[in-house]
């Protein structure tokens, strides 16, 4: 009974093989299914973009679409962590827009160096994740309500900033950022895959990460398993914060001035990347490759459509039915998890 | 079965006949005869699970009996849903009540009935109709108020309203009691005396004595979702009712573990929550199972929460080996070496998504340098598995997809992981089947031995009086009284949790 039982344990495709590649990709099996979901659609719709148009498969339009989609994968790295807790943050378009703007002020006003400059931009987004955390865990707000609030804030903040103007002269270097490349590669590419694996690790090896699954999974369990979850909350909703105001800098760079309408309606891109991805809206669910896989199906169908001469609100009505098929196929998984139990 | 003066005057309104309902695992009402007559206060009283509120449901129609016959004035009745019963006069009174909190009284008394001209509501009708039904059961309130806003005991009786507006033949109170003061149970008793002057049968679940002997006309015991007994109130006393109640020879279910309880580890003093928990002061030796009994309600659950951190206290000292903790959170309860194994555990102790091995080392994540340890997790989670025999496929399995004891199993994992020396079960055998349980306390046995602190919370007598060394017995959120080895018996509780005075205590 004792020998059959430790087999039956560890008896486990790639549990032996130390640092096979399971160990490197999310272990919840069913987050895999509905990435693979994804994936798949991934796949088959490059694959058919690229008998369609000649131009699709080319390095430069793949670099393109990299660096259109940066931003917003950036950003949605964080909103992962958002909403494997149950929560959800709006204010990820006009927070990147105060903080993308604060930053170039920062450039253009004080002198700061850009490297300076985007740092502060990033703290910028990090104190409104911060406010948000605490009007959530402390003001006990839905995150939907303190979020909601935090969009019109920074918004407003930022056309009272710049007077809902522009704000030109940075200096040339700051380009580099958004529009560089190191070897022909693009540098938004590079941030994106650092930030990507860090992401990664900080969700699947850190107590952070793995608190992060515990609240959206069960916060009063969570609660009484000891984990201080306001603290884990705050910490999740700075996360985001920088992320947004990192992207912010970013989007910045890409047009070389500061824009205080960049962002309107970002939110939705971010969020509908992560659902595509897998992340469950109630919470406990959700891995940085699915969100990056759900980014990127988005950031490939308008390319497509631009290639195919698909004018944008067809575009958006495709992303629209994406997005309910993603959610549906994630409800069915559920369903059919639940039944098993019986 | 003994007549009395009414079987000879009056014909029943209600008889069940051989009423048989099974659930996965146990006979819930067995083969159940019962007969109501009008303007009778009938009392269906009986332990924790002995089948009242299910026999009570199948009447209602809320439950489809597996076998049997219902008969409405001699007429046999056919299962169509409540919507049914309280259309032919059954009405039933949930101890949770099913009433919209946002809505004015009104509005809840006329809920999809209400009174229409052109589609429009007639506001007025509906308020003169609401106030005439709340006079009936005693309440002056403008019906204009929001359900919100009255306390329960109001909320109670606008249910009571609003069941005989279906002109109800046969109320069901279940439980009714559970949460009201002296003055409102008095205020409720002369509402139900009211109800049945008009002929109304009334129907009324309650374990608590002094109740039963206050109102009823007629009392049925269940046991074991039998009835075992109905008599009139004439014939009962309160040693009688107990005896009947409890009736069974005790079963050696449960192994007796063997304990050495050693010196105090756990000493809590002056405990008290306000409205909950008053003045409770117990201790926990080493390697010693100690019980809390009472009725659901009497603040059990309550006081191993504020133990443990989980609500705050008022005042009272919790002492761990002499030295007193200062516990705000859960995590200052665990650090110290306390554990609550919830009664819930779905609701409350598991992260039904996550995976086995990440819900065992929930409470002391291995981390080095920042990053988790997840070989080091993975080998704690096994050999958890195997010590504790929790049976999965794999340590990675959603935890939701196990068994309800091995789900238990994996909560009780945790808190060994936190190398807790006082732990506390609460219900732990709630929803696990026999074999299971068997196991579960063994294991709580076997915990103790190697000298932990238990304190086990039970609805089930007979689980605590094989268990522990000492019962506690709680009442309205006091401990009023400790029982030792020698003075176990379920009268005893059974007096001590429901305030029975006829049963002495030496």
């Amino acid at each position: 009974m004792k020998e059959s039982l430790s087999r039956n344990i560890t008896d486990e495709p790639g549990a032996e093989a130390g640092l096979s590649w399971r160990r490197l990709l999310p272990t919840q099996i069913s987050d895999l299914i509905s990435q693979f979901a994804a994936a798949g659609a991934l796949i088959i719709i490059c694959i058919a973009l690229s008998i369609a148009s000649p131009v699709f498969l080319t390095l430069y339009n793949l670099f393109n679409i990299v660096s259109q989609t940066a931003v917003t994968a950036i950003i949605a790295l964080g909103m992962t962590f958002v909403i494997i807790t149950a929560g959800i943050d709006l204010s990820v378009g006009s927070v990147a827009a105060l903080a993308g703007v604060l930053g170039v002020k920062m450039m253009v006003d004080l002198g700061l160096s850009w490297p300076l400059a985007v740092l502060g931009g990033t703290l910028v987004g990090g104190l409104a994740g911060l406010a948000n955390g605490l009007l959530i865990t402390r003001a006990r707000l839905a995150p939907f309500i303190a979020t909601l609030g935090m969009m019109s804030v920074a918004r407003g903040l930022v056309n009272i900033i710049t007077g809902a103007t522009a704000v030109f002269g940075v200096p040339d270097s700051f380009r580099l950022l958004g529009q560089g490349m190191i070897d022909g590669v693009p540098i938004p590419l590079i941030t994106l895959i650092v930030l990507a694996v860090a992401a990664h690790l900080l969700l699947s090896r850190t107590r952070l990460g793995r608190y992060t699954y515990a609240i959206g999974s069960n916060e009063e369990a969570a609660r009484l398993a000891g984990i201080r979850v306001g603290a884990y909350l705050v910490a999740v909703y700075v996360l985001q914060g920088l992320l947004a105001g990192f992207g912010g800098m970013v989007a910045m760079s890409r047009v070389a001035s500061g824009q205080p309408n960049f962002g309107d309606g970002l939110e939705l891109d971010v969020i509908a990347a992560a659902v595509i991805g897998g992340c469950s809206l109630f919470g406990g669910q959700g891995t940085i490759l699915g969100t990056l896989i759900g980014a990127f199906l988005m950031a490939v169908i308008r390319n497509g459509a631009v290639l195919l001469n698909i004018d944008t609100f067809t575009q958006s009505v495709i992303i629209g039915v994406i997005i309910w098929l993603a959610v549906i196929w994630d409800q069915f998984r559920r369903r059919r998890f639940a039944e098993s139990t019986r | 079965m003994p007549s009395t003066s009414m079987e000879t005057e009056q014909s029943p309104i209600i008889r069940l006949r051989k009423i048989t309902r099974r659930f996965p695992g146990v006979t819930a009402v067995a083969e159940v005869d019962l007969d109501i007559y009008p303007g009778e206060v009938h009392v269906v009283a009986g332990e924790n699970g002995a089948g009242k509120s299910t026999l009570m449901k199948i009447l209602y129609q809320v439950e489809r009996p597996d076998a049997g016959q219902i008969y409405l004035n001699g007429e046999p009745l056919s299962f169509h849903g409540p919507h049914y019963a309280r259309a032919l006069g059954i009405a039933m009174v949930h101890q949770e009540f099913a009433l919209a909190p946002h809505l004015s009284v009104a509005e809840n008394l006329f809920l999809g009935r209400e009174p229409l001209r052109f589609g429009f509501i007639r506001r007025r009708r509906e308020l003169a109709e609401a106030r005439h039904l709340l006079e009936q059961v005693g309440l002056n309130l403008d019906p204009r108020r929001l359900v919100a806003s009255l306390s329960v005991a109001e909320q109670q009786l606008v249910e009571i309203a609003r069941a005989i507006s279906f002109n109800a033949r046969v109320l069901i109170l279940d439980e009714p009691t559970a949460t009201l003061t002296e003055q409102e149970i008095a205020r409720l008793f002369e509402v139900i005396r009211q109800l049945t002057a008009q002929g109304v049968a009334v129907l009324y679940i309650s374990h608590r004595l002094d109740e039963i002997f206050q109102i009823a006309d007629r009392v049925t015991v269940m046991r074991d979702g039998r009835v075992v007994a109905t008599l009139p109130r004439a014939e009962l006393s309160e040693q009688k009712l107990v005896q009947l109640m409890v009736g069974r020879a005790i079963t050696n279910l449960y192994p007796r573990p063997e304990t050495h309880p050693g010196p105090v580890l756990l000493r809590v003093e002056g405990l008290s929550r306000r409205g909950l928990l008053h003045d409770c002061s117990f201790e926990v030796h080493a390697g010693e199972i100690l019980g809390l009994a009472g009725l659901i309600g009497a603040g059990r659950s309550e006081l191993a929460r504020a133990v443990c951190g989980a609500d705050p206290i008022d005042s009272g000292r919790i002492l761990l080996d002499g030295q007193e903790l200062h516990i705000r959170r859960p995590a200052d309860a665990i650090r110290a070496g306390l554990a609550y194994v919830t009664e819930d555990r779905k609701r409350e102790g598991l992260a039904l998504d996550l995976g086995v091995d990440q819900n065992i080392t929930l409470a002391s994540l291995p981390v080095r340098l920042g990053l988790l340890l997840l070989r080091r997790e993975r080998s704690v989670a096994l050999h958890a598995c195997q010590r504790l025999n929790i049976r999965t496929p794999s340590v990675r399995r959603k935890v939701r997809l196990l068994s309800g004891g091995n789900q238990q199993k994996v909560v009780v994992a945790r808190w060994l992981e936190t190398q807790a020396r006082v732990i506390f079960f609460d219900e732990p055998a709630r929803g696990i089947d026999v074999g299971a349980k068997a196991e579960m306390f063994a294991l709580i046995g076997r915990l103790a031995s190697e000298g932990r602190a238990i304190v086990l919370i039970s609805s089930y007598l007979p689980e605590l009086l094989n268990m522990c060394d000492r019962i506690a017995v709680m009442r309205e959120g006091r401990i009023v009284g400790t029982l030792s080895r020698g003075q176990f018996s379920e009268e005893r509780i059974i007096a001590l949790a429901t305030g029975a005075s006829e049963v002495t205590i030496p």
